[in-house]
């Protein structure tokens, strides 16, 4: 592993299958939650299938964890690295005119879904965290959507999840397809794969965004 | 027409250098880019000063060794151009031109405007050869047929100039499209086979060597690059990469 | 000195073969002990840099680029011949060299050209197998264009930058042996003068051109392979940094330079505009094979054309002039170079030039989109298909064969040459004079080599297209590797060459005494004030067309300007650090030398022949009236110059040019 981490293209690749696990975790995350605007008990049953699985507890939820470390880790060592290349900055420097704002600006938008990423930890994942296995509270199927549905009364966090969620189209816009051409992905349907990956990019932050707008409005 | 630069002056590659602003007054539009720094370097010698030092040679676009970086895009703003195929009508009379030489770490400056670009020689050097020794015998050239689909593919690949415009505009001094495009050339031929598996690491390996930055796929070396070789090849690397790594 | 050309006993074609037979080997253990100097790595210098190290000499390389791979062989676009005869229609070494010869106007030596088409088939071999990504048919196999002056098609080519791509062979190939550490690469360095020990070439003086060091190295054999001298004229399709200075220097030293006048000017490049031009650009003559050249046929048309009264679109077909399809049937378009630009001259200078500088004529591409797109669309089944139709078509396969020299003609001139007709105009291009060398490609100074452009060797006094790369890999792969070995056999004892000897310490002395002079000397006029007056003189006096007068004028201009340069010269800077106008200083000094002996030889041959036209020696009468006359009773030799102190005390040798499997004809291309 360390060996192969310590060439550019082995990095990258490292980025790729990490980012394409989380970008695949997001779509099983917002078919999860769609569901709780759809119905209500749906979305209880699921959730508490993937609060009480095995699998997914034991399995799933530590690869997931690992993937984002990974993800940010290497995103950061990359960045790093990538900064250190330029050495004496231009006076006049042109990125705009030749590459577009998401795919300069990967670590900004990576941080921003990172804070986020915090501040959806604290709401969802610590309280289920201690609910299970602190406080030993005995299973409970019908909780999952009113602890949702409650925690976008408040119009500031609900902003704050829409703003970051926006960030993540833009992250998604380029990392996406750019995960394919870091493994070297690039065929005839390279051009058909880069529409899909955009339409991805921008439908399922979407999805987050009507989510919470549709929970927030419905509470008023 | 009357032109205002602000020019990159560095005395050595120790020294500090600085922006430093000359006028250049009745430009041609027809002339090319050198031309109008031919004139102001003209101006400066006969006044006495010392004139700006800049790489050039062939003055059609296909030597690779003019650079610059000007008003924030290597090679300047017209599109599929070297410095020396950049013609003056693309700026406008009273413009502010700003000069800077290509920055990159593994680009030291060697003076003003001139960097040193032997990191690319030394990444060619580590594997961008396929290793047949001359001699009369060799095979007929038509021995082996290469599809014409092939064939032309290789040739755009190898159509790098080697200028360095790709690191110059990669916001991270990237060398990927470089290195990718000798890679390519003999990946999609018959002949580059044998030293496939060695060839894409150890050019990989030095061109991380020389401290290049990681390639973050933004795309901008191929806007910049005054041949239009693709990222197409930059993927194909990445492939030979990985299956040599799973081969070697 | 009597001139030894060292040509093999035997019949044309064995002489080679024989010859490698019996040639002295060096064996492989002591060639570890053998240093050769290549100085120039382009096509010549590079592919014999990359031979010589397989073969297990130590090499030492010199450019004053920062790669070998910017050497100017870079720039050549269309093509490299070679006998292949893959299209089956007819060709044969024998051919080529029966083309080479008359194409040079019968100026070369002829076994020289022989063994160049010998072994250029070799070459096409050796680049495939480098991965060389040439031109191919949809079967898969190489694909041939035809070139000017030759009724069959051997030219492989890879798109619009052949040159480009067999100096990246060439490279690559040298960058395997640099790895090795076989070659030692000193890029950023200039030679600056060849030192000798007993007679012997046993070195070389370089200025590191970063640090402005002096640096001494020694071998045990020189080679010369830096290009040739078109710069003389200022304006050229040469690169900025094209010199004279290696070959001039060698000169200098004992070196003959033979056939200076014999000079290649191309007819398509594009016009020059304005004073400020600092070079001239070629576009590829591979443009005449489907491009239609003409100028109006009424003065009317062309005074309209130049006030901007009428477009040349709106001239019709009996409006215009196609001179070359006029005057030579046979050949049309086609035609080789020197009489294709000596047409377009005699058109301008009768006032027919197209635009303001009254120096262009039109290459037309009409024709060949009306033809391709007709073929299209019976290839696509398109019934009755429009003219706009017939436009498109014919204009994507245009496209795919020249669109690169289109899209640099339409960066240049800023204009479509799709829709109007291409401007173009002779310029200076190639050098077919050179150092001269014997059938090893030895000078006269022993152990001092010449390859490539540099050496006058095999285009006599006309190069064709596409012979200048086969030349320069011929030479370099597979010619003085051979040829310097039978002379290295004798230094197998010798032992490494120090470089602390008096003659080191002279030559350095020489070297740095002149670099002080440019420094020091606080003139009036910067270098190129120089190098374009000089461009100027030849140019106009030494050009497409000489007469006695203006030789003897161009003599004593360029003695004068050269004493007043000596004198009035300024260089910025300090000698110590990276300094451009010192390294043109040195340059130009050199220009101004050879520009003289150039005036010089072109008086001395008082006879038209190739690229070298008299306008004392034309046909009078007949059907080849107003053509160019040779005299092939008192000029069919090579003139060999000594060094004598003074350009114009230069000492004529004469190397008789003996043909023996060729009969000298009139070349007509009616």
């Amino acid at each position: 592993m360390s060996g192969l981490i310590k060439s550019s293209i082995a990095r990258k690749v490292v980025m790729a299958l990490s980012g394409l696990f989380l970008v695949f975790f997001l779509g099983q995350h917002l078919f999860i939650n769609l569901t709780a605007i759809i119905d209500p008990d749906t979305f209880n049953t699921l959730s508490h299938f993937m609060g009480y699985n095995p699998l997914v507890q034991f399995i799933l939820q530590p690869v997931l964890i690992a993937g984002v470390v990974i993800h940010f880790i290497m995103g950061f060592v990359l960045e790093l690295q990538n900064k250190k290349a330029r050495g004496v900055k231009y006076a006049k420097y042109g990125g705009s005119t030749n590459a577009s704002w998401a795919s300069r600006n990967m670590l900004i938008s990576g941080a921003v879904i990172l804070a986020f990423l915090g501040l959806h930890l604290y709401d969802f994942w610590f309280p289920e965290m201690a609910y299970k296995y602190i406080e030993s509270n005995p299973e409970d199927a019908t909780r999952y959507f009113p602890e949702l549905a409650h925690k976008f009364h408040s119009p500031v966090r609900t902003g704050v999840y829409c703003l970051a969620f926006v960030l993540l189209m833009l992250h998604l816009w380029h990392g996406f397809s750019s995960a394919f051409q870091s493994m070297g992905v690039n065929n005839k349907y390279s051009t058909g794969l880069r529409k899909f990956t955009q339409i991805y990019a921008i439908v399922i932050p979407l999805g987050f965004i009507v989510i919470a707008l549709c929970l927030h409005f419905s509470h008023l | 027409m009357n032109l205002t630069l602000k020019i990159w002056r560095q005395k050595d590659a120790n020294a500090k250098g600085k922006m430093v602003d000359y006028k250049v007054t009745d430009i041609s539009e027809h002339m090319s880019f050198l031309e109008m720094m031919d004139v102001l370097n003209e101006q400066l010698v006969n006044t006495g000063e010392e004139p700006v030092a800049f790489d050039h040679d062939c003055r059609e676009g296909i030597c690779g060794m003019c650079s610059m970086y000007i008003n924030g895009k290597p090679h300047g703003p017209d599109k599929g151009v070297t410095t020396c195929q950049l013609h003056m009508r693309m700026f406008k009379d009273g413009d502010t031109i700003v000069i800077e030489p290509f920055r990159a770490v593994a680009f030291p400056v060697i003076k003003d405007l001139v960097v040193d670009r032997s990191s690319f020689e030394r990444i060619q050097q580590s594997g961008g050869f396929i290793s047949v020794n001359t001699s009369g015998n060799t095979q007929d050239a038509n021995a082996i047929p290469i599809a014409k689909e092939a064939a032309d593919k290789a040739m755009d690949a190898a159509t790098c100039i080697g200028c360095g415009a790709c690191v110059a505009a990669c916001k991270n001094a990237s060398a990927m499209l470089f290195t990718s495009a000798k890679v390519s050339q003999y990946a999609l031929l018959p002949q580059g086979q044998v030293e496939a598996v060695e060839r894409v690491q150890n050019m990989v390996r030095q061109m991380d060597l020389e401290g290049f930055g990681n390639c973050t796929n933004t795309g901008a070396c191929e806007v910049e690059c005054p041949k239009g070789i693709s990222l197409e090849n930059i993927a194909r690397m990445n492939r030979e990469y990985l299956s040599a790594s799973v081969k070697g | 000195m009597a001139l030894d050309s060292k040509i093999p006993k035997g019949p044309l074609k064995d002489k080679w073969t024989d010859y490698k037979n019996h040639i002295d080997l060096v064996n492989p253990a002591n060639k570890r002990n053998i240093d050769v100097i290549v100085v120039g790595t382009g096509l010549a210098g590079g592919s014999a840099c990359a031979t010589l190290a397989e073969l297990g000499y130590n090499v030492k390389a010199f450019a004053y680029q920062d790669s070998p791979r910017r050497a100017h062989s870079i720039a050549a676009q269309g093509g490299i011949n070679a006998a292949k005869n893959y299209q089956g229609d007819g060709d044969s070494s024998y051919r080529l060299f029966y083309d080479t010869v008359k194409g040079g106007d019968y100026r070369s030596r002829e076994a020289n050209v022989y063994r160049l088409a010998e072994v250029s088939s070799n070459i096409i071999d050796q680049c495939v197998a480098q991965g060389v990504p040439f031109a191919r048919d949809y079967g898969g196999l190489l694909d041939n264009r035809s070139f000017g002056g030759v009724l069959v098609s051997r030219t492989f080519y890879a798109k619009g930058q052949t040159g480009q791509q067999l100096l990246l062979g060439a490279y690559s190939a040298m960058n395997r042996q640099i790895a090795r550490g076989k070659i030692e690469m000193f890029n950023r360095h200039e030679m600056l003068d060849v030192v000798k020990v007993d007679g012997k070439a046993r070195g070389i003086i370089a200025r590191n051109l970063i640090t402005g060091e002096i640096e001494r190295h020694s071998a045990h054999a020189v080679v010369i392979a830096s290009g040739g001298y078109g710069n003389v004229y200022f304006l050229s399709t040469n690169a900025m940094g094209s010199n004279a200075t290696a070959a001039w220097k060698i000169h200098k030293k004992g070196a003959y330079f033979a056939n200076p006048c014999y000079t290649q000017i191309h007819p398509t490049c594009i016009p020059r505009s304005g004073d400020y031009q600092s070079k001239l650009t070629l576009m590829s003559e591979s443009l005449r094979n489907d491009g239609r050249i003409w100028v109006p046929k009424n003065i009317e048309d062309v005074m309209a054309i130049r006030e901007g009264r009428k477009k040349p679109t709106d001239l019709s077909e009996e409006e215009r002039d196609y001179y070359l399809e006029r005057r030579y049937p046979a050949f049309g378009n086609l035609v080789p170079r020197d009489v294709a630009s000596r047409a377009a001259k005699e058109r301008c200078d009768a006032g027919y030039g197209v635009n303001a500088t009254g120096e262009a004529v039109y290459l037309d591409f009409k024709s060949a989109i009306a033809r391709y797109g007709k073929e299209q669309a019976k290839l696509n089944h398109i019934t009755n298909p429009s003219e706009a139709k017939i436009y498109e078509l014919g204009q994507a396969i245009v496209e795919a064969k020249y669109g690169n020299l289109f899209q640099m003609y339409e960066k240049i001139v800023d204009e479509d040459p799709y829709k109007t007709p291409m401007m173009i105009y002779p310029a200076t291009h190639y050098t077919m004079g050179g150092v001269w060398v014997d059938y090893n490609l030895m000078t006269t100074v022993d152990g001092l080599y010449c390859i490539g452009e540099a050496n006058f060797s095999d285009h006599g006094a006309n190069r064709l297209g596409a012979s200048a790369l086969m030349q320069g890999l011929a030479d370099g792969y597979f010619v003085l590797p051979y040829t310097i070995g039978n002379y290295l056999s004798n230094d197998i004892r010798t032992g490494k060459i120090p470089t602390d000897t008096k003659e080191f310490e002279e030559a350095e002395n020489e070297v740095k005494e002149r670099i002080n002079f440019f420094i020091n000397n606080k003139g009036e006029h910067s270098v190129d004030y120089y190098h374009k007056k000089l461009g100027k003189i030849m140019w106009e006096k030494c050009g497409m067309s000489r007469n006695a007068e203006g030789l003897k004028e161009a003599m004593a201009e360029i003695k004068a300007l050269r004493e007043d340069f000596w004198k009035n010269v300024k260089v910025p800077g300090t000698e110590n650090e990276m300094n451009p106008e010192l390294e043109k200083a040195g340059r130009v000094a050199d220009f101004l030398e050879l520009g003289e002996l150039f005036a010089k030889d072109a008086l001395n041959r008082n006879e038209s022949c190739g690229g070298h036209f008299r306008e004392e020696s034309v046909e009078l009468d007949g059907l080849q009236k107003g053509e160019a006359k040779r005299n092939d009773k008192d000029y069919a030799y090579v003139a060999a110059w000594e060094y004598k102190g003074e350009p114009a005390a230069a000492v004529l040798h004469k190397e008789e040019l003996e043909f023996n499997d060729i009969e000298l004809k009139q070349r007509s291309y009616k």
